[in-house]
């Protein structure tokens, strides 16, 4: 998951723990349930703290209040309260990249952030890309090479490859590969992206 | 094809579907036009039916069509501004979830939905479905909630107490001596087996032949693992109306189940999908997400999503069955293929459907066949790209290799002395050349521990669209133009080249042009399944914008006083074709019209007389096995591909890259595991199913062979199914060249590489 390796910072993960520790009494009930009655369908929830809290970020430049409860993720803060739909839900555990979205320029899932992570933080999603009308180099790569189908992939590829190309110029195709390793398309698109990220670094260079 | 089926549409392997398919009701006789390829131009009569305008033909050039055209909704892409059923936030929408049985077969006996009904924001928790489980995550409940994670709460709050029953999860479970019945009221296993004479006959004509080759291939189920699951937001609108934005490759088909489930006139319902998350076969459905869906939003009187979770997306979304084929093959010295045998047993999960295409495209002689279907407790099969034929493709393709090996000829050279399509008889020598097939080693030849090999594969399919899809085109007073259709665009860029038919046909630049798909309450159009989309509706398309260019240009000749045959549409003008001095631009000609707009349908007639009904594709391959740890990189890929008329070769391109893409990711990675105890499936998620990543891509390059079939006025094919046929074949081709034997299980998965080799050792 080259793209993804600055997650870090500790609290990215705990939700990510309280989910694999999920999985794990899921499993164990499997085997029980069929000898006891009435076992939970589900894994065992984690209690739910109830109540909401104010946090203050910056969502592609705008400082943004929010209220959420402490077990909100940031993709369910973008895509269910403040409508930026953008940002997809696949595989919600960090496996697919459907949700990467930039925090103080460096690549996350969303889907493994908690919402309240992101106070104070600098945070761009999809939408926040372009500059008005001028799409990001890598989005206009993206649109003149078809490095698309779906579409579904295609805001987590386009991120992925924005931050890649900041750290990044002029990346090789094993480099973009590795750069992009942390997303999942289905349609088949990654050889229209080597080609869309060529172009992304020379539009990015001044190149027509 | 009727788009109201909500049915899969094509069965190629159908004879009656294809005798329909093929008929040329449209037109007979006629005015004479120039079909075909290079080096084989024909001349079929055909009769253009009045309203429509004469078919484009061989040697005819274009101003938009044939252009790489990036797609109209690329920036929406982009951006984040496309919006799925998926991104759907309604004012007062309700979430939803399914309840399910972790268990491949139960009986549920009791549940408790008090606990989820006592979480805050939660408004529903009862039964949906049947208690009678018969694969595992089949749901027997619903939640809805104010929140998604509430909803998610509430299904983990649910208790349910099940009776345990013996399952046959896996094939070799189902058929096993004592293994219980998925289905109550027949075997496990049904099909039908080889007739007896046909066996006659093929070891009558196996007895004239030189050398007869035998195998065992065997494929595993793979999931379609459409990033956007299926699911819909369903929006009831009393008293009898509703709006559904789904996740489908069939709106018209989904628009009538809705109507169905909520009993309203489907003239009252209206299906939305601007955008779809990827399909491939999977989504012809409203499916049970969307029917809940549906129901929810009556009950409570608001709108309702509900998406599959993405483990139920593995286990209720669809999948390509397995199979198991055994094959004999008689060859003759000189290349002739004289007797084949095969058995084909696969499953298709409880829902059925399995089944591979084998034999197809390479003449066998005398052929028997025995096909079986094993019902298995597992979710149900759908059909995915090209249903049937990657299984069959890969098993054939690799016992061919064999018969080539038998007797010492070029697979490639076998393969053209069996195979007379014309189109694919040109793929071969051109595709041989351009990918350097001279250099191809004998088999198991390389030294060392990484050996190289080339193979290739071939590839067809049957349609070319069909009656079904009217299109409405608009020219408004201001110079603008609307083309409508209400299809889904599934990601392949039909949206895209239905613009570029109307601009072409109307002379004027595509800018101008603004295409609608993905509405119901636009013309009927087809569910996108079978290579059919473009087929269909594009004739239809050119047909309408023909319609309104005619009225546009009647308006016109009253001005200049002439017919309006008079004149024509071109370059974003008007022109006088017998009197070159008159032209007016395509604006100042619509300011002439007398009320806001011109408006015309255009409907899809049959076919023509067709140069060829099928399709052809040749695909090559080259890899590189590491013998040591099994892996398998394909470093090279060349797939030689016909889609007839090539209306945007930059989207063409992508559909056939794909294709390559998922190709290798059935060689290589594909399988849906399920424990055998459990009947769950291990790998119901995005990390342990493996699917082709960025590292794994082969350098590729595709030339889309430009086939004038004269199937109808556009003579577009589809690239759904005819690219998806051969890869795992041609890449399964080259790993045999690169070991000197094959490998007979897809996919090729280390374990099964050193197995191979481990086996041929000790064989030795």
């Amino acid at each position: 998951m080259g793209g993804h390796a600055d997650e870090g910072k500790g609290s990215v993960s705990r939700r990510g723990f309280l989910k694999s520790a999920g999985v794990a009494a899921a499993a164990t009930s499997l085997i029980d349930d069929a000898k006891k009655a009435m076992e939970p369908v589900g894994p065992a929830p984690a209690a739910a703290v109830r109540g909401e809290t104010e946090i203050r970020f910056k969502l592609n430049g705008k400082e943004t209040v929010a209220k959420v409860p402490p077990s909100m993720t940031l993709l369910e803060l973008l895509r269910e309260r403040l409508d930026m739909t953008g940002t997809k839900q696949v595989c919600d555990r960090g496996a697919c990249g459907a949700c990467t979205v930039h925090l103080d320029g460096r690549t996350v899932n969303s889907c493994l952030l908690l919402a309240m992570d992101a106070t104070g933080r600098d945070v761009t999603t999809v939408e926040g890309l372009a500059v008005g009308d001028r799409l990001h180099p890598v989005q206009q790569g993206f649109v003149e090479e078809d490095a698309m189908q779906c579409g579904f992939c295609t805001p987590g590829m386009v991120m992925s490859c924005a931050a890649l190309l900041a750290k990044n110029p002029a990346p090789t195709r094993a480099e973009c590969a590795e750069g992009i390793s942390g997303n999942i398309c289905r349609c088949g698109t990654y050889l229209n992206i080597f080609r869309a990220m060529d172009r992304a670094s020379a539009l990015a260079k001044g190149g027509k | 094809m009727n788009a109201d089926d909500p049915v899969i549409p094509v069965d190629p392997q159908d004879p009656a579907q294809r005798r329909r398919r093929n008929q040329q009701d449209g037109a007979r006789g006629g005015k004479p036009f120039k079909f075909g390829q290079k080096g084989d131009v024909r001349e079929v009569a055909v009769n253009v039916p009045p309203d429509e305008p004469p078919p484009w033909q061989f040697g005819d050039t274009h101003a938009v069509v044939g252009q790489r055209t990036p797609r109209v909704d690329a920036v929406a892409k982009v951006t984040g501004k496309a919006r799925y059923a998926y991104d759907m936030n309604l004012p007062g929408m309700v979430w939803a979830a399914f309840v399910r049985c972790p268990h491949a077969r139960a009986k549920v006996t009791a549940v408790d939905y008090s606990e989820a009904m006592k979480i805050p924001g939660v408004l529903v928790a009862k039964d949906y479905g049947s208690k009678d489980i018969r694969y595992a995550l089949q749901h027997f409940g619903v939640v809805a909630a104010e929140t998604h994670a509430a909803c998610l709460e509430a299904v983990r709050a649910v208790k349910a107490t099940f009776e345990v029953l013996p399952h046959a999860a896996r094939m070799d479970q189902a058929l096993a001596p004592d293994a219980p019945r998925v289905h109550s009221e027949r075997p496990n296993k049904t099909g039908d087996d080889f007739r007896p004479e046909a066996v006659a006959a093929f070891e009558k004509a196996a007895q004239g032949c030189d050398a007869v080759v035998t195998g065992t291939a065997t494929t595993e189920v793979q999931t379609h693992m459409c990033l956007e699951p299926h699911g819909v937001t369903a929006r009831f609108e009393a008293p009898d109306r509703a709006t559904v934005w789904a996740s489908t490759q069939a709106t018209f088909g989904a628009r009538g189940e809705v109507a169905r489930v909520l009993k309203v006139p489907e003239a009252n319902v209206t299906v939305i999908a601007h955008y779809m998350g990827g399909g491939f076969g999977s989504k012809f459905s409203l499916g049970v997400a969307g029917a809940a869906a549906c129901t929810l939003s009556k009950e409570l009187g608001r709108p309702v999503k509900l998406m599959l979770e993405r483990r139920a997306e593995h286990a209720q979304g669809g999948n390509r069955p397995s199979s198991v084929q055994e094959m004999s093959l008689g060859v003759k010295k000189d290349g002739t293929l004289a007797a084949y045998k095969v058995s084909k047993t696969g499953t298709g999960g409880i829902g059925g459907g399995a089944g591979a295409a084998n034999p197809m495209i390479y003449d066998f002689g005398e052929v028997a066949e025995a096909d079986f279907e094993v019902a298995t407790n597992a979710g149900a099969a759908a059909a995915m790209r090209a249903p049937r034929h990657p299984q069959g493709s890969f098993a054939l393709e690799t016992i061919m290799n064999l018969a080539a090996e038998a007797i010492g000829m070029d697979p490639l050279e076998l393969r053209r002395k069996n195979d007379k399509h014309p189109i694919r008889a040109r793929q071969y020598v051109e595709g041989a050349k351009r990918f350097g097939w001279d250099k191809r080693t004998a088999s198991g030849s390389g030294k060392g521990p990484i050996k190289k090999g080339m193979g290739v594969a071939s590839s067809l399919w049957y349609a070319l669209g069909g009656r079904g899809a009217q299109v409405l085109c608009r020219i408004r007073k201001d110079g603008s133009v609307e083309i409508r259709n209400g299809a889904q665009d599934i990601g392949v860029g039909t949206k895209t080249i239905l613009a570029m038919v109307a601009a072409e046909e109307l002379g004027i630049p595509l800018s101008r042009v603004t295409p609608f798909l993905g509405d119901t309450n636009d013309p009927i159009g087809p569910a996108s399944g079978g290579s059919t989309t473009a087929p269909t509706i594009m004739p239809a398309a050119r047909t309408a914008a023909f319609m309104a260019g005619r009225s546009l240009r009647e308006i016109v000749a009253k001005t200049w006083d002439c017919g309006a045959d008079d004149l024509a549409l071109g370059g974003g003008k008007v022109i006088h074709l017998k009197d070159r001095s008159k032209s007016m631009t395509f604006e100042k000609a619509c300011a002439l019209m007398p009320g806001d707009e011109i408006a015309e349908l255009g409907k899809r007639t049959g076919n023509y007389a067709a140069y060829e009904g099928q399709t052809g594709g040749v695909h090559f391959a080259e890899v590189e096995v590491d013998t040591e740890d099994g892996t398998i990189a394909v470093t090279r890929y060349l797939a030689l591909q016909d889609a007839g008329t090539i209306l945007n070769p930059l989207t063409a391109e992508s559909q056939v890259n794909g294709a390559i893409v998922q190709g290798v990711s059935y060689a290589l990675f594909e399988e849906r595991i399920l424990d055998r105890q459990l009947g769950q499936q291990v790998n119901a998620d995005m990390e342990m199913y493996k699917i082709a990543g960025p590292k794994d891509m082969p350098r590729a390059e595709v030339i889309l062979t430009e086939v004038v079939n004269g199937a109808n006025n556009v003579g577009v094919a589809g690239l759904g199914e005819g690219p998806s046929v051969p890869v795992a074949a041609a890449i399964a081709g080259a790993v045999h060249n690169a070991l000197g034997f094959p490998v007979w299980s897809l996919p090729m998965t280390p374990d099964r590489v050193l197995a191979a080799i481990a086996g041929k050792e000790k064989g030795k």
